[in-house]
Formats: structure tokens, C-alpha cells, sequence
């Protein structure tokens, strides 16, 4: 590299040369490294994925089962007068049953054998008094659900005096373990063997087909406004700029605007999935628009040509051709967004959808939670037995959000590129 | 004595040969057994209608096909007597000793110094500051840019014009003092005056690489190369020497392409 | 009648204009082709349908919607002319209190009375609703009658039916798009309108430069002016969401999208990107529980373990690292995007210099693509710290100025959510906190994303 800028001589470069070698060795060697740093960055990331779904999984799959005892109750010398012909579930109501399934429980289990039992086992006696009224009359064996700490006792680990009645019941073959069907249908309660995600769910169901309504047509309708109509003035341009600024909005946002506007000025009922519909529409919205506009613009415009070529309206043009053309994209963003609005927290805490729901609601003014924030207040919540509950609750949601996205990818890869 | 032709065709003085060569992408053929040879003290011009496979064959001689997923080399390609697809070839070294010099100008969105210092540095042929700074004013005078450039070598490369940018390119290339030069239509993107500076500059620098120039532009090809390779549907047609090429053409479809009958 | 009953009346009357209105031109239409006048009718028939079923429902469901809302008020002042209402007392307060006890009895929502002045007055409430809502009925009816026979007159041949049609739709449309400006003023009306409520208690430079958060002793009666200095939720927020956040997402982000483009094979980005694209499909509110469950605690331990102090079961590494792993999505899709808009040609001319793929990856690549890979990383920032549930479960409520990632910090987020549930009334200064933070996040989000956008387009303008 002597060479003089005038001279013309040239200067081959030794490329066989031992220090070109050796060079070269180390930038393949650079090479390799690289290469793995890439490869270990996406297997760190898909690892982490992999590592939270697991301890999901193995946390909530107990929260789908439940500890059983099965519990002797001789109906024949129980405290109760019931007439096996005429049973009800009203008539039941004044029984007694709790007396007799406490008795039952310590006859079988010993002095403090009712402590052993859910407070809710009277409810198990019952349904099985109502499959079978004829049961009255003998002495039979239920299976009702064991306390929260027997529960802990038989799934993880509790307390040595929770372990040491676990064992004694173990010893005399009264434990069982069987599917938890009221984690499915009962709503919150206070003790964790009873809760279930019923009512969240119904809330969550309530909330979305509120987002859904509101926000579908207007996202759709602004969609086609702006791509086929809108003139390109400056009052354009801020239907524009306000879209993209709200989809990037922090949706804790959304909540004070929900709480300001719908809560205190407007004075809709506080904590409904109508408040909480309203507010997530907003929310998504943008994505509707967005997502919208680009399938929108993939339609190509030779057939708008064609259109009006042939004499339809601007009107006709999209109705017609366009917005069918264009609507398997518009419903994969809208599946999206309904996808991130259904695991949507923040905002719906701020509107009062956080309140303790005991039933489900009946309509979409009455106070409702929804999924999400019925995982947040599990997680809050100071007994151990909550844990396999908010996990299993989470398993629910991922479940669906999951189904949601495939569906989206579904019709993005069936409907993608026609021409 | 040899005839041009027989010269044009001299296995010994080949910079690089090819034979019997195929290419494929995935199942489709886009050169069918095509032979070569490349010298140093000729310029070599590859035309043909488009699509007839001049360009692909170009990067067949750098393996810049290597980056195209699906494509497929068999057949020889030698460098020195030494085969470029072997496994023992080592690609990085093969590219720094054949450059290329692309159909549009595509500078780096560097400073022009850095532009030029880019080859150097990344294999390592200047140690120094000062010694890297002969090379960039070296191989800039090479390029006939110098002169225009030398005030504001640390402005972006992408503010040139685009004649500047491709002799910029060209500079960049010689810049790793390569053997071989490949040149895919390098003034295609380029207006008369900027060519007629391109065509000048190849007359400068033949004789010291070897020069392959692919171009759609036979009055091109006539005024820069002394040998001319037509291609057509992925076949070598003809090869020989340009003026033969353009006045005495052998094969009828070298005749039809060059009177303009298709192309 | 019911609500429901009344809308699903005007619908069935709206169904029935469109198909008499239809019915009606399709038979002009055949006796205008008969009579040999080709093109004689503008419209197509569906279209004199559509007409007529707007007029009949349009008007009607507009004097119900401003009904309902007037509706009250007119009951309200009829039972007060009622003798019955003539011993109420005065005063605004009670008076309105017997009359609500009254009217949620005759709607039947509370069974009895608590105070005996409201019971004579539910007689008059119920004979006064049904007489109001009958009416009002009535009208909607009479007015959906109106418009669909001034409609029905109008149908001719030469009648541009379509044209009025297409006029409402389009004004729907425009109207469906104001939606997007309307939500938009409204967020900065109310965060505007109810911090300067706040400033009006509080100093605005104390909030935005103090040192010191402590809102629950100002709602103890502590004085407002020292204990709203916000410094330590920003820092708490700067430190979680800008600083360990991008520490976790920017290299493996930029790195995944890399190897993903340049290195794996077709089959392997064809899994791996959805894989990945799944991290950002994760709710917040089980990152935020994951957190909290699993990686707090073991971060503590291991903080005890190394002897270092001040280790807290919430701490800012939590949050930051699981929130880092949330944005590693949109720092990966921001820089794939950036990186595949580098023209081939660049990539082209440095491997055709001899360079490997790495050299050129790091020398060319991504130098090139730097601007947009900084927008991309600024969009991601703003999404940070704009992220709620994540730090509410798992950063802690501790307002601390600290540089130790083990210990607890709180953000912007953290304290809006703290702020406004629970039980408190609405105007103190503690509840108008939050709508201050808000406004500050607000502001920091959209001016991160005016730029972002910016510094994006101006990248993608370069290689156009």
C-alpha cells in the first residue's frame, strides 16, 4: 500500500499470503458468532414464551380440579324431614341441609370433621337429593369438595395440621379428585373453592358485543370515507391525524376519558359492560380504521374503473365491489382488535369494573367484570388457594385470544392476494 | 499468427474460463451449456435481447447468485486456472478479486470517502490512516472522480450525481484492487454525457483488470469492448471479435438482433 | 309499551314502506317501459324503497331519542303541578330526594317508601309516565306515518331517488369519521378541564419539579402544595419503560429480527415470526401477573443472595424485564421493516465487494436502516410507558428516587390507577392527580410518536 495516487503500477493483493489467512479465518469466525447471537435472541424470546405458558399451564391445571371427600350421610337418622315424593329445590331450601352435612361430617370424620368440608358442600347433598329423591330414605355416600386447605394440602403444601388431616383422610380412602365444574359456572365468591369465571366471562361476552357493534360500522364507515371519498383538504388531514394519534394512545387513557365523559358527565351506570363497551370501542376503533383502509387500497382500482365505467354510482362502486372485496381484510383487523380489547385491563379499572361480581349480569347496564380484571383481583388476593385460580382463569383467556388470532391468520392466509 | 477469432478464443491467456454451464432457478433453465473466456487485455461485452440470460451469466462469474435462494450452478467457472465454485474457493476472496459494478448506481449512504475505504477496511489491506488515504485518492483518480470530489470527500456519496455515483461505484470497486471487472448495464440508469465519461474511463482502466460489460446497447458495445458475446434464450450464439461481431456476423439470429429485427 | 316494542313497531313500519314503496316503482317502471320511453326511470326501484323507509324511520327515531330525554323533566313538572306534591318542602335538596324516592317506586326498582312524603306522590308519577310516553308514542308514530306518505308522493319516474339515498349515506359516512376528531377532543377536553381544576389546588411547577409524592397525606389534611411533586413517578416510569424495558427488547428485538431476515431459512421465519408475534398478543394483565408470581421473587432472592440491599419483593427489574419481553415484538416487526426497505442493491454492492453477511449487516444494513429502526424503538418507548397493568402488579407503590433496580419504584401509570379506585369523593385534589399524570403521559406519548412517524417517514422518503 505504498504505491504512489500517480503511479499506474499495479499491486496485486496476496490473498494466499499467511496474514490474509489468518484474516480471513477470523471473519468467518465473526461471521459465526453473529450468526448465533442472532439465533440465540430468537430462541431467548420464544423461550421466554415457552417458559410462561408452562408455568401457566402447571399452575392452572389444578385450578380445573378439585379434592373430593367422599362423605357418608345416613338420611334415615339426619336432623331433616323430607317427603322423597314432593322434593323441590324450595322445599329443600328450608331442610336444613347444612346442619345435616356438618353432622354427617363429623360423625364420619371426627370432631372438627366440618371444617374439613367446603363451605358449600350442603349445595353438593342437595343436587344429588334432587337427581335422586329416593336417597332420603337410606344411608348413602356423596362426594362433596373438601375446604380450601385440604384442597392446598392435597394439590401443593399447607399447614402441618392442613397436611396431617389431609393424611388421616388419605389413610381412610375418603379423598378423591374430580373436575371442578363450578370453576366453569359459579362466578366470585370470597372462598377460592368456590369461585368460578362464569360471571367474568359473561361480563367479557357483554363487553365485547358492545365493542363490536359500535365500533365495527363506525370503523368501517370512516374506512370508506377516507380511502374513497374524502377530499384531501386540511379537515381530511385531521380525521387522519386524530386516527393514527388514538391507536397510539395508552389505553389507560381511554379509562379517564370513560370516567370523565361517560361516568361523570353524561352519567352512565358505573362498573357496566356498557360503559366498559363504549370505552374499548373507542380503542379499537383506530385498529378497524387502520387495518381497514389498507385492504381497502389492496382492492385494485381497475375495478372501480370497471364500475363506473358501466354507469354505477360512487355509492354503488363500494358498496358493490369494493367493501365485499375489501372486507376479509377489514374482519382480520377487526378480529385483532376485538382480540386486544378482550384482554384489555387498565381502562376498565378505571370505569369501576373492578367491582366484587357474585352474579353474573343480566344485562349490559347492570355492574359486570370482565375477564382480565377478574385475573387482576385473583392475583391481589391474599389466599394461597387463588393461585391455581388466576392461573386457570389466564388459561381460559390465552385459550381464546389464541383461538381469536389463528382465526385472524386463518383469513388472512385464505383471502390473501386474489389478483 | 493467430486469427482475432482464434485469439479471441485462446485458452492460455483466459483470466477466466467457463464451461459447459448451466444455471437454474428452482426448475426453470436460464443458461443452457455456455463456454467462455475472459482476458486481460480485452474488453468483453455480453449482449442480447432482455431476458436472454447476459446478466445472469454475469453474476454466475461472482457468484452474486449465491444470494438468489432457489438458483443452481453446474458446470466449470475458473479464475487462474482455479475453479470459483469449489469448496475450497472461498467466496469472500473471490468477490474482492472479481468486482462488480451494478445497473443502477448504489452507493452506500456513506460519506464518499467512506464509500471507497468501505472494501479496504473490510479486508484489511490498510492498516494506517495515511495508507487508506492514498487508496481513496488512488483508486478516485482511477475513477476520473478526483478531481470533482476531492473537497468534499466527506460528503454523502448519495449526493452525487448519478454519473458521479456510478463512477463512484466504479472506484469502490477497484478500490480492493480486483483482477476481474463485471459491469451489469452500468450506464443504463445514466444520461449521454455520464456515459460518454463511462465509456472513456473503461478505455482507461482495460488492460489493467479484465473487463466484462453487460449492455442492451450495441452502439455501446461496439465502442467500448474488442470482444462481443450475443446472447439469446440462454445460449452463447456467438463470440468473437466485436468488429467481426457487428460487420460479419456468422449466425442468422446474431444478424436479425443487430439489424434490429427483434430485441 | 316497552322501548323494544315501540323500536321493533318502527322497524316493521320502515319494512313495510320500503316494500310498498318498492312495489309502487317497480310498477311505474314496467308501465314507463311499456308506454316505449327507454331509461324513463332514474332510480331503480330499491332504491324509491330505501327513500321512503328512511323518511318513515329517520324522523320518528330522532323525536324518540330527544323525547326520552325530555321526558322526565315534563313528568316531573306535571306531578309537581299534581295537588298531591303541594306540602313538599322547598328546600331543592329534599324535595328532589322524595321526588326520585317517588319516581324509582313507580318504576317499581324500590318496593317501599323510607320517606312517607314520597308515597302519595307514586299515584301521580304513574298516571303522568304513561300519559307522557303514550304521547310520546303516539307522535312517533303519527311522525313515521307523516314522513313515509310525504315520501310515498313523491315517487315518480323522473324522481332521483338514488341521489337522496346516496346523499344520507355519504353524510353517514362523514359523520362516522368525526368520530375519530370527536374522541380525540374529548380525551384532551377532560384531561385539560380536570387538571386545571387541579393546578388550581396545586402549584403546577411543585407537581412537575417536587420531589416528594405523597397524595394520601394530602387527603389526610396535610396541605396539598408539598405532596404532589410527580419527579419520582417520572423517573420510576423513564427507569422501567425507557431505560431496563428497551435494555431487554432492543438487542434481542433487533437481533431476532436480523437473524430471522438474513440467516434462517423460509420454513424456520415462517414459524418463528408468528412465535414471536404472539409475545405481543399476550395481555398485559398476565405479563403483569407472571411478574409478580415468578420473576419478582426470584429476583429478590437472588439480589440477597449477591448481598445487595434494599432488594423488594416488587422491584423496577421485574416490571422492566417482563415489559421488555412484551415490546420485543415491536422492536423486532419496526427493524424488519426498516432493514427489508434498504434497497437489495445496498446489500447487493457490499457483497458483491467480498464482505460477509455480518459485515454487511453491521457496516451497511444497519447503518442504512438506523433511522427507522430509532423510530421504531421510540414508537416502542412511548408504548412502554404507557403500559399499566404490568407495573401495578408488579413495580410497587413506593415513590422512590433510586438507581437500585432491586428495589421498588412507582410509575405515571401505577399512580393513576391508585389514585382513582377505591373511595373517594371526586373533586379532591388526590382524585385530580390522576387526570394531571394523565395529561403529562398524554403528551409524552403523542409527541414520542409525532416524531417516531417523522423520523420514519423521512427514512422511507430517502429510499423512494
Amino acid at each position: 500500500m505504498t504505491a504512489t495516487p500517480s503511479s499506474s503500477v499495479r499491486n496485486p493483493t496476496d490473498w494466499k499470503g499467511a496474514a490474509m489467512q489468518k484474516r480471513i479465518a477470523g471473519r468467518y469466525a465473526a461471521e459465526r458468532r453473529f450468526k448465533l447471537l442472532g439465533m440465540a435472541a430468537v430462541l431467548l424470546s420464544a423461550g421466554f414464551l415457552a417458559f410462561l405458558l408452562i408455568s401457566m399451564i402447571g399452575n392452572g391445571a389444578r385450578g380445573f380440579t378439585r379434592t373430593e371427600i367422599t362423605l357418608p350421610i345416613d338420611f334415615r337418622t339426619a336432623p331433616m324431614v323430607v317427603d322423597p315424593a314432593t322434593v323441590t329445590a324450595q322445599s329443600l331450601v328450608s331442610a336444613n341441609l347444612q346442619d345435616v352435612t356438618a353432622q354427617a361430617a363429623v360423625t364420619a370424620l371426627g370432631p372438627n370433621g366440618d371444617t374439613l368440608l367446603s363451605p358449600n358442600a350442603w349445595l353438593t347433598v342437595r343436587d344429588a337429593i334432587l337427581d335422586n329423591p329416593q336417597i332420603v330414605t337410606e344411608r348413602v355416600v356423596i362426594s362433596v369438595p373438601a375446604s380450601t386447605s385440604i384442597d392446598l394440602a392435597a394439590k401443593t403444601d399447607a399447614s402441618a395440621a392442613d397436611e396431617a388431616s389431609y393424611a388421616r383422610l388419605q389413610q381412610s380412602g375418603m379423598v378423591s379428585t374430580g373436575f371442578n365444574s363450578a370453576f366453569l359456572s359459579a362466578s366470585d365468591a370470597t372462598d377460592p373453592t368456590q369461585v368460578g369465571i362464569w360471571g367474568a366471562f359473561k361480563g367479557s361476552l357483554l363487553t365485547m358485543i358492545v365493542t363490536l357493534l359500535l365500533s365495527f360500522p363506525v370503523g368501517v364507515a370512516t374506512a370508506l370515507y377516507l380511502e374513497e371519498y374524502a377530499p384531501k383538504t386540511w379537515w381530511t388531514d385531521i380525521i387522519e391525524v386524530s386516527i393514527n394519534n388514538l391507536a397510539a394512545v395508552p389505553s389507560i387513557i381511554f379509562g379517564l376519558l370513560g370516567l370523565a365523559i361517560f361516568l361523570n358527565l353524561l352519567a352512565f351506570p358505573r362498573s357496566a359492560a356498557l360503559v366498559g363497551g363504549m370505552t374499548l370501542a373507542l380503542m379499537t376503533m383506530p385498529v378497524i380504521v387502520i387495518a381497514g383502509r389498507n385492504a381497502i387500497k389492496a382492492v385494485p382500482p381497475s375495478i372501480r374503473d370497471a364500475a363506473l365505467g358501466i354507469g354505477a354510482s360512487p355509492v354503488q362502486v363500494v358498496f358493490h365491489h369494493v367493501l365485499p372485496l375489501a372486507l376479509p381484510g377489514i374482519l382480520t383487523g377487526t378480529i385483532i382488535g376485538m382480540a386486544r380489547a378482550l384482554g384489555e385491563t387498565a381502562p376498565l379499572l378505571m370505569i369501576g369494573m373492578r367491582a366484587f361480581i357474585a352474579t353474573p349480569p343480566g344485562g349490559i347496564t347492570d355492574p359486570a367484570t370482565v375477564l382480565p380484571v377478574q385475573i387482576f383481583l385473583w392475583s391481589d388476593e391474599v389466599s394461597k388457594g387463588f393461585v391455581e385460580k388466576t392461573s386457570a382463569a389466564i388459561i381460559v383467556l390465552l385459550a381464546f385470544l389464541l383461538a381469536m388470532n389463528g382465526l385472524a391468520i386463518y383469513l388472512r392466509n385464505k383471502f390473501e392476494k386474489r389478483w | 499468427m493467430l486469427t482475432d477469432e482464434q485469439q479471441a478464443l485462446k485458452p492460455n491467456n483466459a483470466k477466466m474460463s467457463a464451461r459447459d454451464v448451466n444455471v437454474f432457478y428452482g426448475a426453470k433453465q436460464a443458461i443452457k451449456t455456455v463456454s467462455i473466456d475472459v482476458d486481460m487485455d480485452n474488453v468483453t461485452a455480453f449482449i442480447g435481447p432482455s431476458g436472454c440470460g447476459k446478466s445472469t451469466f454475469l453474476r454466475t462469474l461472482n457468484r452474486m447468485n449465491d444470494t438468489v435462494a432457489n438458483a443452481r450452478v453446474e458446470g466449470d467457472i475458473t479464475l487462474d486456472g482455479e475453479n470459483i465454485y469449489a469448496p475450497s474457493m472461498d467466496v469472500v476472496q473471490l468477490r474482492a478479486r472479481v468486482g462488480m459494478v451494478f445497473q443502477k448506481p448504489n452507493p452506500f449512504p456513506k460519506s464518499i470517502y467512506e464509500n471507497i475505504a468501505y472494501g479496504p477496511r473490510i479486508h484489511g489491506l490498510a492498516s494506517a490512516k495515511a495508507d487508506m488515504d492514498v487508496i481513496v485518492e488512488k483508486s478516485l483518480r482511477r475513477a476520473g472522480l478526483w478531481d470533482e470530489v476531492k473537497d468534499r470527500l466527506h460528503d454523502s456519496g448519495t449526493a452525487l450525481s448519478g454519473g458521479q455515483q456510478q463512477r463512484l461505484c466504479i472506484g469502490r470497486a477497484i478500490a480492493v484492487e480486483p483482477e476481474v471487472i463485471l459491469m451489469d448495464e452500468p450506464c443504463s440508469a445514466l444520461d449521454p454525457i455520464a456515459t460518454a465519461k463511462i465509456e472513456e474511463l473503461i478505455h482507461e482502466l482495460r488492460g489493467r483488470y479484465a473487463i466484462v460489460i453487460v449492455t442492451h446497447n450495441m452502439q455501446q458495445a461496439a465502442r467500448v469492448s474488442q470482444r462481443t458475446a450475443f446472447f439469446h434464450l440462454g445460449t452463447l450464439v456467438e463470440y468473437g471479435v466485436t468488429s467481426d461481431i457487428f460487420t460479419n456476423p456468422k449466425a442468422d439470429r446474431t444478424r436479425d438482433y443487430i439489424t434490429g429485427r427483434y430485441g | 309499551m316497552t322501548g323494544p316494542a315501540v323500536l321493533l313497531l318502527l322497524f316493521g313500519l320502515g319494512v313495510a314502506a320500503w316494500v310498498s314503496a318498492r312495489a309502487r316503482a317497480t310498477r311505474l317502471q314496467t308501465a314507463a317501459r311499456n308506454t316505449g320511453a327507454r331509461g324513463a326511470m332514474h332510480s331503480l326501484p330499491s332504491f324509491h324503497g330505501w327513500y321512503v323507509a328512511l323518511w318513515t324511520l329517520l324522523p320518528a327515531l330522532a323525536f324518540l331519542a330527544i323525547w326520552t330525554n325530555v321526558m322526565p323533566a315534563l313528568v316531573t313538572d306535571a306531578v309537581l303541578a299534581d295537588p298531591a306534591a303541594q306540602g313538599l318542602p322547598g328546600d331543592g335538596f329534599a324535595r328532589g330526594a322524595i321526588l326520585s324516592e317517588a319516581r324509582n317506586i313507580a318504576n317499581g326498582t324500590q318496593a317501599a317508601a323510607f320517606n312517607p312524603a314520597a308515597q302519595p306522590l307514586v299515584a301521580p308519577y304513574r298516571v303522568n309516565t304513561a300519559r307522557y310516553a303514550g304521547g310520546g308514542v303516539a307522535l312517533a308514530l303519527l311522525l313515521a306515518f307523516a314522513g313515509g306518505a310525504y315520501a310515498f308522493t313523491r315517487i315518480r319516474p323522473d324522481f332521483r331517488a338514488r341521489t337522496r339515498v346516496e346523499r344520507l349515506v355519504m353524510g353517514l359516512l362523514l359523520g362516522a369519521s368525526l368520530i375519530a376528531i370527536i374522541t380525540t377532543v374529548g380525551i384532551v377536553a377532560s384531561l385539560l378541564w380536570e387538571s386545571l381544576r387541579f393546578f388550581s389546588m396545586v402549584n403546577p411547577f411543585s407537581f412537575l419539579f417536587g420531589t416528594n409524592w405523597s397524595p394520601q397525606s394530602a387527603a389526610m389534611g396535610y396541605g396539598n402544595e408539598n405532596a404532589f411533586g410527580a419527579v419520582p413517578l417520572f423517573w420510576g416510569t423513564i427507569f422501567i419503560g425507557a431505560i431496563i424495558a428497551m435494555i431487554v427488547a432492543i438487542p434481542l428485538g433487533l437481533m431476532s429480527a436480523i437473524y430471522l431476515t438474513q440467516y434462517a431459512r423460509p420454513s424456520t421465519r415462517k414459524w418463528m415470526k408468528p412465535v414471536l408475534e404472539v409475545l405481543a398478543g399476550v395481555p398485559t394483565v398476565v405479563y403483569g401477573y407472571f411478574a409478580a408470581l415468578t420473576i419478582a421473587p426470584a429476583l429478590r432472592d437472588f439480589a440477597v443472595a449477591i448481598g445487595i440491599s434494599g432488594a423488594s419483593s416488587e422491584s423496577a427489574l421485574a416490571a422492566g424485564l417482563v415489559m421488555g419481553v412484551m415490546i420485543i415484538p415491536f422492536v423486532s416487526s419496526m427493524a424488519d421493516d426498516s432493514i427489508a426497505a434498504v434497497p437489495q442493491a445496498m446489500r447487493d454492492g457490499s457483497l458483491a465487494m467480498g464482505a460477509t453477511t455480518s459485515e454487511t449487516i453491521k457496516r451497511v444494513l444497519i447503518p442504512a436502516a438506523l433511522p427507522g429502526v430509532v423510530g421504531g424503538v421510540l414508537l416502542a418507548v412511548s408504548r412502554a410507558i404507557g403500559e399499566t397493568m404490568i407495573v401495578v402488579m408488579a413495580a410497587g407503590l413506593a415513590a422512590n428516587l433510586t438507581l437500585n433496580p432491586f428495589s421498588s419504584v412507582t410509575t405515571v401509570t401505577t399512580q393513576i390507577v391508585q389514585l382513582l379506585t377505591g373511595d373517594q369523593e371526586f373533586d379532591s385534589a388526590k382524585t385530580l392527580a390522576a387526570f394531571a399524570l394523565g395529561l403529562v403521559l398524554f403528551i409524552v406519548t403523542l409527541l414520542l410518536n409525532i416524531v417516531a412517524l417523522r423520523v420514519v417517514k423521512k427514512y422511507r422518503e430517502a429510499y423512494e
